[in-house]
């Protein structure tokens, strides 16, 4: 455990070193920022629930932005280390593989999430500055929001290692990273829809579309989001969807926990087993 | 003598490629032994197999009593090892990277201050890392190996990038822990730049152990002949057999030069008929079988065995 800490503590001590933990978390608060108080223009200042209506943007946001930020930061920790020839120094010390990516693991999700709470926080904080009546249930679906921001970072973060842990160069970690980003973020909710389009409703049975839907944290992650509280799903539009879905939160909670467990298991297994 | 290493019929392959073959030797304690060979000879992976950071595909490897690639670290934390061209995250500081690598070894911070201030860096402690020459790296790099006070070092083309100066200062360094009973490992591509530094050299080549001895047993049977040289007057270069005597390979070089290759046996006759009374001789040096020569012998008889 001790070695895991170590790692981790290094992991940290360099992200703010490079700057990485000042990027993500000023990108971050920048965009729920703009996003709190443009987005709110249209709809006017007079809406009690003016958190919800933050946190359907910001979950939107965390959709595109989580996902990148976690590749970025994953897919170089094993092949990039390797290649620069640090690896090999490390791993002749008293710590072992998994030690070594759990601890990476633990570095980088407290700098990912240090980022998401401060920048999302930062917005909610100036939403409540500001004067806006908010109330517990939307402080609570606010605080599930950023908590399962943090997981689908995670999960990502763990696919990003499993990347690094298979490739051979840090290019190819790179473009299979913005691929994987490509597939989850945007082809694959395309193509559900264009399959159900096509489908009109005959074959694809209603369980089937659920497991396509865990397929994916990205989608995992929106539909606890957006259909989590009746507040919520009533300004995204998910109302609808909320009430005929099948899938509850906590079947959601655990597809994004095994999104980031089964792939960091499967980053330790083909790292122990790499050639130095 | 104990052993530190042992290492026994290891047989490493990548593939079809065989880096290292059927190679036995044992390490003692307290002894400074050097690993030659040339680029691809395999050097480092002897190395990595001692370090358990590979396995043998077949044959076995005791390091301080215990299998490396068994995943015991207690040997471990008793080992240094410095990679060839070694690298660090270019991010932190020298003080900050060797702290990180004391916390792994479970030595105290406290010892990293000294251990800077002995490879000369305490200067530039508090400087990224990412700022440092390539032989400030070597030292940086030296300072971790020596985190500690390993019984075992395995020191990878450790004086490579490292100025005379430095290069002097570190064999101080290894010198003062052989003498304090560590098994100090060092490999290096030419026995020259060892300086004769070790007690015993391993040659290798193309994964096969070549020999193995010290510097004068190395010498001994290689059998390899003293160059002598003779500047000759005028008159002495007419008719050199005549008070040279039956020399075989014997020849002329810059003019007024003769050389002779003597081997172990004929070099004193040589030398007492070139310095006889009358012999036309005008200087004499004397020159023994060169470190490059004796490498490149062990290197061609093996190649001619193949």
């Amino acid at each position: 455990m001790r070695n895991i800490l170590i790692v981790a503590r290094k992991e940290i001590q360099e992200g703010l070193r490079n700057r990485w933990v000042l990027a993500t978390t000023l990108l971050l608060a920048g965009l729920a920022l703009s996003l709190t108080f443009l987005g709110s223009a249209p709809t006017g200042t007079v809406g009690v629930r003016a958190l919800d209506v933050v946190i359907v943007s910001l979950s939107s946001l965390t959709i595109f932005l989580l996902p990148l930020i976690a590749l970025l930061i994953s897919h170089d920790a094993i092949v990039g280390e390797m290649e620069r020839g640090t690896m090999l120094l490390l791993l002749s010390y008293p710590v072992g593989r998994w030690q070594v990516l759990l601890g990476k693991f633990l570095g980088h999700l407290s700098i990912l999430a240090f980022a998401t709470l401060l920048g999302y926080g930062a917005a909610a904080g100036a939403l409540a500055a500001t004067g806006a009546e908010i109330d517990a249930e939307s402080w609570i679906a606010f605080a599930t929001m950023i908590g399962s921001s943090i997981m689908l970072g995670a999960a990502f973060i763990a696919v990003g290692y499993l990347v690094s842990a298979l490739v051979r160069e840090r290019g190819t970690a790179g473009g299979i990273a913005v691929g994987i980003w490509l597939v989850f973020v945007l082809i694959y909710d395309m193509a559900l829809l264009g399959m159900l389009v096509v489908d009109q409703g005959q074959i694809l049975s209603g369980s089937f579309l659920n497991a396509l839907l865990l397929l994916n944290p990205a989608d995992a992650y929106r539909l606890f989001n957006l259909t989590g509280s009746a507040g919520v799903s009533a300004f995204s539009g998910m109302a609808g969807v909320a009430q005929s879905a099948t899938l509850s939160p906590p079947v959601l909670l655990a597809a994004l926990a095994a999104w980031a467990l089964v792939p960091l298991a499967l980053a330790a297994l083909a790292f122990s087993r790499r050639e130095l | 003598m104990t052993s530190t290493v042992e290492i026994r019929n290891v047989v490493k392959r990548f593939g079809k490629v065989e880096a290292v073959r059927d190679v036995s030797f044992s390490l003692p304690e307290g002894e400074t032994v050097a690993l030659v060979g040339h680029n691809g000879a395999g050097k480092t992976t002897l190395m990595k197999l001692m370090l358990g950071l590979i396995r043998p595909t077949s044959g076995s490897i005791t390091v301080l009593g215990d299998d490396p690639a068994a995943g015991q670290f207690e040997a471990r934390r008793r080992l240094g090892y410095l990679p060839e061209s070694v690298s660090f995250n270019a991010a932190l500081t020298g003080r900050e990277t060797l702290a990180f690598y004391a916390r792994l070894k479970r030595e105290p911070t406290t010892a990293v201050q000294p251990l800077l201030d002995r490879v000369g860096l305490s200067h530039a402690a508090s400087r990224r890392v990412g700022t440092y020459s390539k032989g400030m790296r070597q030292r940086l790099g030296l300072a971790q190996a020596l985190l500690g006070e390993p019984r075992v070092l395995l020191l990878d083309e450790p004086t490579t990038g490292l100025d005379p100066a430095l290069r002097h200062s570190f064999y101080e360094i290894v010198e003062e822990l052989r003498g304090r009973g560590a098994t100090v490992l060092l490999s290096s591509h030419a026995l020259t730049e060892l300086e004769e530094r070790a007690g015993r050299v391993i040659i290798m080549n193309r994964g096969i152990k070549v020999a193995d001895g010290t510097l004068d047993e190395l010498r001994r049977i290689a059998r390899l002949p003293t160059r002598i040289r003779l500047k000759v007057s005028d008159v002495g270069l007419a008719n050199v057999p005549n008070w040279l005597g039956p020399v075989e390979g014997w020849r002329r070089v810059n003019g007024h030069m003769v050389e002779i290759d003597a081997s172990a046996e004929s070099k004193i006759e040589v030398l007492r008929r070139a310095t006889n009374e009358g012999a036309p001789v005008e200087d004499l040096d004397v020159i023994p079988p060169t470190l490059d020569e004796l490498y490149a012998h062990f290197l061609l008889s093996q190649e001619a065995a193949r």
